[in-house]
């Protein structure tokens, strides 16, 4: 996938395997994951020719804004699904405790 | 109207005002897991009790089996095969019948409407998570997604995730990501999504009743209270308390404003509560008391179900 992100122009299944040259993979196996991406929505297909040429369907920072919203999203269904840390709180009353916090340190260790 | 019915009745209306004193005390937050058990007694209860005195009231006239249980005088109301069941036990108690057996099929409904819906977010985040996550030595055994907000959750299932993302490195200490770590394992281990579930199941589709808001909104901050107890065992309370103090202050960047705006206030009063239960423990409750709340539980549950296939002469 990183390889189509990096990409200006759609790429033949030839082309990602030689951008791949450290990983070493199979074409087969390399026209497999293609294959999935494109099924999955992540990676768009077109026939040029006799091969089909696969691009990225998002860009990965679209991808990387999709993933964080749903994590931040605080209107219920999200939160059940994916357990969150910590809901926000205001700045001002969390650098007042923070504060607080601190006081109580330093009290502590003196 | 049997004796049972009446029971099942006043327990069906009695459970919703004790759901919104439940929400409102103050000793959950002193012994969160036995709070935690309650709640699902009142929920469980409840539905067992509206939907037995609906259908108990409907078979109630049924004279040949008289003083046996609801669902018993629901067989042999159905074993007679009433041609004309109008005729049978009248339209009054027909309607209430189907009401019955319309409110339990809604109820097993919106259970698995609402797991396949949380089903499918968390594949969702599977798959991105796959293209886009990668781990960090400060971080062991969690992903890290590279975007400045501070975010850090788990995704709960067979193949459980924790997630963090690089505004939370950045935000951290040690200590702190050890405590946020911690956190969600112990989320994870004990499965606190499945005791979340039903209770968002019932704010999905009675969301028009303020209870359901209150019940989901105080299972969850009981949740957290619990799992931030189990930190506790193997992280000072100090790093847990600044790290959901700067996660929590920083967390809103890039969310849009109308999401905020709904759930913003009660949100900042959860992570204020989590805090200064972590900097000044309330006692725990005493064994009497929990017994106490144990048995009322216990009570919650049987009782109906007891009043449902028991006759009661």
């Amino acid at each position: 996938m990183d390889v189509l992100w990096e990409a200006a122009d759609p790429l033949s299944v030839r082309e990602v395997s030689g951008q791949l040259t450290d990983r070493d993979l199979a074409h087969t196996t390399v026209m497999t994951v293609l294959d999935r991406l494109a099924k999955k929505g992540f990676a768009r297909r077109e026939r040029n020719g006799r091969a089909w040429h696969y691009r990225a369907a998002e860009s990965r920072e679209a991808y990387v804004t999709e993933l964080m919203l749903s994590a931040l999203d605080q209107t219920g269904d999200r939160q059940a699904a994916l357990a969150r840390f910590a809901r926000s709180v205001s700045g001002t009353e969390a650098q007042a405790l923070l504060r607080a916090l601190g006081t109580l340190g330093e009290a502590h260790r003196g | 109207m049997s004796a049972a019915d009446l029971i099942l009745a006043v327990l069906a209306i009695g459970c919703i005002p004790a759901a919104s004193a439940l929400a409102s005390a103050s000793w959950p937050r002193r012994s969160p897991v036995a709070a935690i058990l309650l709640w699902q007694a009142l929920g469980l209860g409840w539905g067992l009790a509206a939907v037995g005195t609906l259908i108990g009231f409907a078979v109630t006239s049924n004279g040949a089996v008289a003083g046996a249980g609801a669902l018993e005088r629901l067989a042999s109301l159905v074993r007679a095969g009433h041609a004309r069941p109008v005729a049978a036990i009248g339209l009054v108690r027909l309607i209430c019948l189907a009401a019955g057996l319309l409110l339990l099929a809604v109820l097993c409904w919106i259970l698995l409407a609402a797991t396949a819906s949380v089903l499918r977010a968390r594949q969702r985040q599977r798959e991105l998570l796959s293209l886009l996550a990668h781990d960090d030595p400060k971080v062991p055994g969690a992903l890290v997604v590279d975007h400045p907000a501070a975010a850090a959750y788990c995704l709960p299932g067979l193949r459980p995730e924790i997630v963090i993302s690089a505004g939370v490195l950045d935000l951290l200490d040690a200590d702190e990501l050890a405590a946020v770590l911690a956190h969600e394992r112990a989320h994870l281990r004990e499965r606190h999504d499945l005791v979340l579930l039903p209770f968002l199941a019932l704010l999905r589709a009675f969301s028009w009743a303020g209870i359901t808001t209150q019940a989901y909104r105080a299972v969850g901050l009981l949740l957290e209270m619990h799992a931030d107890d189990r930190v506790l065992r193997q992280v000072p309370a100090r790093g847990l308390a600044t790290a959901l103090l700067r996660v929590g202050s920083a967390g809103g960047g890039g969310v849009p404003t109308g999401a905020l705006a709904v759930a913003g206030a009660p949100a900042e009063c959860e992570v204020a509560a989590r805090v200064i239960r972590l900097l000044r423990p309330p006692p725990v409750l005493n064994g009497a008391a929990t017994a106490l709340v144990l048995a009322v539980s216990a009570a919650l549950v049987v009782l109906p179900a007891a009043l449902l296939i028991l006759p009661l002469h």
